[in-house]
């Protein structure tokens, strides 16, 4: 390809400075990847808005700059993570702490919970379950489009690796608390990998954190195999500093009859990009994909989902909701693709947002590609105002002006909040979406910076 | 109570309501019937304060107030409620969370202390038994889903929570059934007394079997053509409102 | 029941083309190729003055530096544009005055496709203009309509008698550099029609220009120009078709509309140009830039299309709506059927205050047919209060068609409204049943809920073509049933 971008070179140099280390802690299979990875990086290049994917999404603000390091782990580090500490009520979870996308040596590298599940560092698992991750790692997350998730190919060395067995039911969440933090400008990337094997189920919940005030970027691919007639359920929870960037891409691999959801709840950040991929890849499938945002100042949140029927017979549903306050600005993608033959598809999608400021500014894109006939596909995209109608029917009944909006704005975003299933979680994000948008909080209690 | 003089209004330019006067004493059930079109619910609109309805001319009086200074809000604050014709769906927000918002934003207004939650919640339990309202409803979002029956239901039921001194039931009986109109008029009449008023607009004489009127007025044209006690309401179903408009036509030509 | 409709679909959607016949008409052409030396003789022909001379040089420079766009939906095959003719007119004095002057073969080519020539009593709420290949051989009512003021002609002719209404709005719409086609377009257009409306004039009758590929190996590059002056108002309809060849044929055409202050432009277009036989083979390429300008306050742009011909269509009639309180309107139906493929849609482009767009497109896709709806809403920052509401449903006749979407919305600012659906659905078994139940045959059931759900549209087509327009549906998508 020619003319490579400056700061595509930035990064191509990041690799050549760090892929010996990075190679000399990570497994030899995940190093199979690398080169290849590496070369179709150099092709596609850090995606720019004439990346039809990327169309509304600036990364040079986060990409252009020169971090001072890429991060890679020492001892230390992982005492500083062990101590945090979640602080939602009642939220009952395995708990997992990643830090700056790698796993404490603190704790066993794998550790087994009491149903047979293995939780840990992908790294170790590389060696330990050998057969598992042949079978499953760099199957689910392919691009041809998109340069970042051939970067994190090339170079994440760790991340979480979850094995659920046949038929184990877990019942309590396993909750991975990805926290960012250095005393640099940091790039990290980092790479998960979630096997759920037939009829298996579990619920993942994700908090990004970052505890430093320094500007950082994670770049950080998810694939998940959701094994025949098994259930999973990820939420993310992204919580974070106007200084910090956020790439997630989510690749969630169905087989037949399972059922799979995401939630995205993003409450603050710098720069926010979400991709997450559903690929139904079974008869019977069903997926969700939820995403709800709020966005102030000069914060820029983008959503991007694919859902992929590639089967007959199956159901997917998308809702995602945004407000948008002072110069915020917002991006919502979503494609349903129905393959020829995914004969029995029903497909839904639903984008909403709302602008509060004349400085806010949202751009929507829904799509739909079908080739099969006896499909039921529909999608429904709206940005505006509050419903003058609702507001007046809630004034009607006596409340003033301002509560009346802040109940409207607050039942929008429940909409998406009430599909999470585990309930003090959904309590604490309908608490804190309601101080948020009273506007009595602007960061996360745990958090250390004050956003301005 | 309330005290229209020669209210006229219009919306988008056109003129709807051409000069309308009306008195409802503490008490009285007035009902306003007449043909599609006549301005019924326009002026149901000009009382709760709806903006896209712009008054050209008249005066609105309401205890002693000039209620088209005021806000929607205050409206309903000083007892006016209007059961909508179209109940607005609000998808997110609670009928509970709504409810008890709207209960003490009233309670505030009389400087009474906000209910507890436990106090709010045997009052919804009380009013619900009182309107036969079924209990999910109330764990729903507002009116999200709900039937056209279930959404007339839940207007008296609001009405109740907010015991309001001049209800407004704007066809609060089109769309219903035999049984639900008969919960609904038992609603409206166990909430009913000596001190406060209802003005119930509807096209049919059908509710007022349940709801016995002290006062009946056909609206038609904008103007109230014809004003008579409740016999005026059975004639109205028997012939029509042709001969009411036959007659307008004679006296304008005469 | 399942296999009869296969069956029933099958024949239904390969239903023949009803105007791919051949007029020996005799022609004059120039050779094939396109260069500098080819836009000078096509100007030269045309005895153009200079500075469209320049206009088209400079088109055609930029257009070398230009490639093929390749984001559309669709698999188009490599065009040589040396292998295409770029002007062939018929030999005879263009856009005569007397009848008697007019080749009758031409004459009876028109009159085989319904568009008679004469000012024919029953058709005298219409006014055509007819163009075959490259020019304009007829304008009728043309007389009528001067009396008013109103200026109907073949852009040839508005270039020779009203230039400076010509250089003024020419290219104020679509600029020559605006995309790969229309610069093309900008280089070698050869005639189309022109049309003014003059302040507080609404027009008396239908205006219609009738566009019909005739010799092979052609392009067809026309442009129209459409001004409704202030207080206006104008109902324009375009119709068009070609002969059946086993060739593709290239057809890019530019209509730009300016609408001022308080004038109102309905434009129709009922599209038949040869689809290509059921294997593929042949038929048009449709690429056409269509673009209105809402220009002063409460002004505004109807598209409404019915778009049933092409092998390939690829059109997105758009409205820029610049005057406060302007108003946009696309109405549009596509049919792709057998190879046919078509992206299309519009864009509106909010920028006044209080403007207001809608969009109702319904594509219907059948045998082996790919029809993509592309557009989009942008509000801009200034446009306080902007409205817009699309909907956009795709109808599914066949397991091997495809429909897609791509709505593109852009908020800017706080105080718009805009709402987008967008259904995909195959045709109802049930509704099909409820109709065999009545005794009506799937064949008919099938027709009758496809008009059903092209209705919408095709209600806003002017009376005369709504007819037409219904029964071309139900002809494009003969053996088509499923």
């Amino acid at each position: 390809m020619n003319g490579i971008s400056e700061v595509t070179e930035r990064y191509l140099q990041l690799y050549k400075d760090n892929i010996e280390k990075i190679s000399g802690i990570s497994s030899k299979y995940i190093n199979s990847f690398r080169a290849g990875a590496f070369e179709k990086f150099r092709e596609l290049g850090i995606p720019t808005k004439k990346n039809e994917a990327y169309k509304y999404t600036n990364l040079n603000i986060f990409f252009d700059h020169d971090y001072k390091s890429y991060f890679l782990p020492v001892e230390s580090d992982f005492v500083k993570a062990e101590k945090f500490r979640c602080d939602v009520a009642d939220l009952d979870t395995h708990g997992i702490v990643l830090l700056n996308g790698f796993y404490p040596t603190i704790n066993d590298k794998l550790r087994q919970l009491p149903s047979g599940v293995w939780v840990g560092s992908l790294n170790e698992a590389a060696t330990k379950f050998a057969d598992k991750i042949e079978k499953h790692y760099g199957k689910y997350a392919k691009s041809e489009t998109d340069g970042l998730i051939h970067l994190n190919t090339a170079m994440a060395s760790d991340g979480i690796f979850i094995y659920v067995p046949e038929g184990v039911i877990l019942t309590k969440p396993i909750q991975i608390v990805d926290l960012v933090q250095a005393d640099d400008d940091m790039f990290n990337q980092h790479r998960n990998l979630i096997i759920i094997e037939k009829s298996a189920q579990i619920s993942l919940i994700i908090c990004d954190h970052t505890l430093s005030p320094h500007k950082s970027l994670t770049n950080a691919v998810t694939e998940v195999f959701v094994g025949e007639n098994a259930h999973f359920d990820i939420i993310r929870v992204q919580n974070e500093h106007n200084n910090a960037g956020k790439i997630t891409h989510t690749f969630i691999h169905q087989e037949k009859n399972s059922t799979a959801s995401s939630n995205n709840m993003t409450l603050h950040g710098g720069l926010i990009r979400n991709s997450t991929y559903h690929h139904l890849g079974g008869d019977g499938a069903e997926s969700h994909s939820y995403g709800l945002f709020l966005a102030d100042k000069f914060q820029h949140v983008d959503n991007f989902v694919n859902v992929d029927h590639a089967f007959p017979n199956c159901t997917s549903s998308q809702l995602f909701k945004g407000v948008l306050d002072d110069m915020a600005t917002g991006a919502f993608n979503g494609r349903i693709l129905v393959r020829p033959g995914a004969q029995g598809t029903l497909a839904y999608q639903k984008s909403n947002s709302i602008l509060l400021t004349d400085d806010a500014k949202m751009d929507t894109k829904p799509q739909l590609e079908i080739f099969a006939d006896d499909v039921k596909c529909s999608h429904g995209a709206t940005v505006g105002q509050l419903d003058s109608e609702a507001l007046f029917y809630l004034q009607s009944r006596g409340i003033n002006k301002r509560e009346a909006r802040l109940m409207l704005m607050f039942g929008f975003a429940h909409e998406v909040i009430q599909n999470i299933k585990i309930e003090p979680l959904r309590d604490r994000m309908d608490n804190l979406v309601m101080q948020r948008l009273k506007g009595d909080l602007s960061r996360c209690a745990s958090c250390v910076v004050r956003c301005t | 109570m309330l005290i229209i003089k020669n209210l006229k209004a219009s919306i988008a330019g056109k003129c709807i309501l051409k000069g309308i006067s009306l008195n409802v004493k503490p008490g009285e059930i007035h009902a306003i019937m007449g043909p599609n079109g006549s301005g019924k619910s326009t002026l149901a609109a000009v009382l709760v304060g709806r903006e896209f309805v712009e008054i050209t001319e008249g005066t609105v009086t309401y205890l002693g107030k000039n209620l088209l200074e005021m806000a929607a809000e205050d409206r309903a604050k000083e007892g006016i409620f209007l059961g909508f014709q179209y109940p607005i769906e609000i998808p997110g927000v609670s009928m509970v969370n709504f409810m008890k918002t709207a209960v003490n934003e009233h309670r505030k207004f009389k400087g009474l202390e906000p209910l507890s939650a436990s106090d709010f919640l045997k009052m919804m339990r009380e009013k619900k038994e009182l309107v036969e309202i079924d209990s999910k409803l109330a764990n729903r979002s507002v009116n999200e889903g709900f039937s056209g029956g279930e959404k007339k239901k839940n207007e008296i039921f609001q009405m109740a929570m907010l015991e309001p001194k001049l209800a407004i039931l704007d066809e609060t009986d089109s769309g219903l059934d035999i049984d639900a109109l008969r919960i609904v008029a038992n609603g409206v009449n166990k909430i009913k007394r000596p001190d406060n008023s209802f003005i119930v607009i509807t096209h049919y004489q059908r509710l007022l079997d349940y709801i016995v009127p002290d006062v009946v007025h056909v609206l038609y044209d904008g103007r109230i053509v014809k004003t008579a006690g409740k016999e005026l309401a059975l004639e109205l179903e028997e012939k029509g409102y042709d001969w009411i408009k036959k007659e307008v036509e004679n006296n304008i030509v005469a | 029941m399942e296999k009869d409709q296969d069956k029933i679909l099958s024949e239904v959607t390969t239903g023949e083309y009803k105007y791919g016949f051949y007029s020996d008409i005799e022609m004059e052409r120039i050779p094939k190729g396109l260069s500098e030396d080819v836009v000078r003789l096509i100007s030269a022909k045309k005895m153009e003055p200079e500075w469209l001379l320049e206009f088209r040089l400079k088109s055609y420079r930029h257009w070398l530096t230009m490639k093929m766009p390749t984001w559309p939906n669709l698999k188009i095959p490599a065009i040589n544009y040396q292998e295409i003719i770029f002007y062939a007119a018929p030999k005879q004095r263009t856009n005569v005055n007397s009848l008697d002057d007019i080749d009758p073969e031409l004459r009876k080519t028109f009159d085989k496709l319904g568009i008679p020539l004469t000012e024919q009593k029953h058709l005298a709420g219409v006014a055509v203009d007819a163009v075959i290949d490259s020019v304009s051989v007829k304008t009728t009512f043309k007389e009528t309509l001067a009396e008013m003021g109103i200026i109907f002609c073949s852009f040839s002719d508005a270039v020779k008698e009203y230039p400076d209404l010509v250089k003024r709005y020419m290219g104020s719409v679509v600029p020559y550099t605006d995309n790969f086609f229309a610069t093309l377009n900008s280089a070698v257009f050869s005639d189309g029609s022109f049309c003014y409306i003059p302040k507080g004039v609404r027009c008396p009758m239908e205006l219609s220009t009738y566009f019909r590929i005739n010799s092979a190996n052609t392009g067809q590059f026309e442009r129209t120009l459409l001004i409704a002056d202030e207080e206006s108002y104008v109902s324009y309809l375009e119709g068009c078709t070609a002969p059946s060849r086993d060739e593709n044929q290239l057809h890019a055409a530019i209509v730009e509309i300016v609408a001022e202050k308080n004038a109102e432009v309905k434009y129709s277009t009922v599209q038949n140009w040869y689809p290509g036989d059921k294997e593929g083979r042949g038929g048009i390429f449709n690429f056409v830039t269509k673009r209105g300008m809402c220009k002063g306050e409460n002004s505004k742009i109807s598209w409404t299309q019915i778009e049933t011909g092409s092998a390939i269509t690829w059109k997105y009639p758009s409205c820029i709506l610049r005057g406060d309180n302007s108003t946009g309107e696309f109405y549009s139906v596509a049919v792709t059927n057998n190879h046919q493929q078509a992206d299309t849609g519009t864009k509106m482009t909010h920028i006044g205050k209080n403007t207001k767009s809608t969009i109702v497109s319904k594509g219907i896709s059948a045998g082996m047919g790919q029809n993509s709806y592309r557009g989009l809403v942008k509000v801009l920052k200034n446009a306080t209060n902007a409205r817009n509401y699309s909907q956009c449903d795709s109808l599914l006749l066949g397991d091997k068609c495809g429909a897609h979407t791509f709505p593109y919305i852009e908020v800017d600012n706080q105080t718009a409204i805009v709402e987008h659906e967008a259904t995909t659905s195959k045709i109802g078994e049930d509704q099909i049943f409820y109709c065999n139940q009545r005794g009506i045959s799937t064949e008919d059931a099938i027709g009758l809920i496809v008009n059903g759900y092209a209705r919408e549209v095709i209600n806003k087509l002017p009376m005369e073509f709504a007819v037409e327009a219904q029964k071309l549906l139900q002809i494009s998508l003969e053996g088509s049933v499923g």
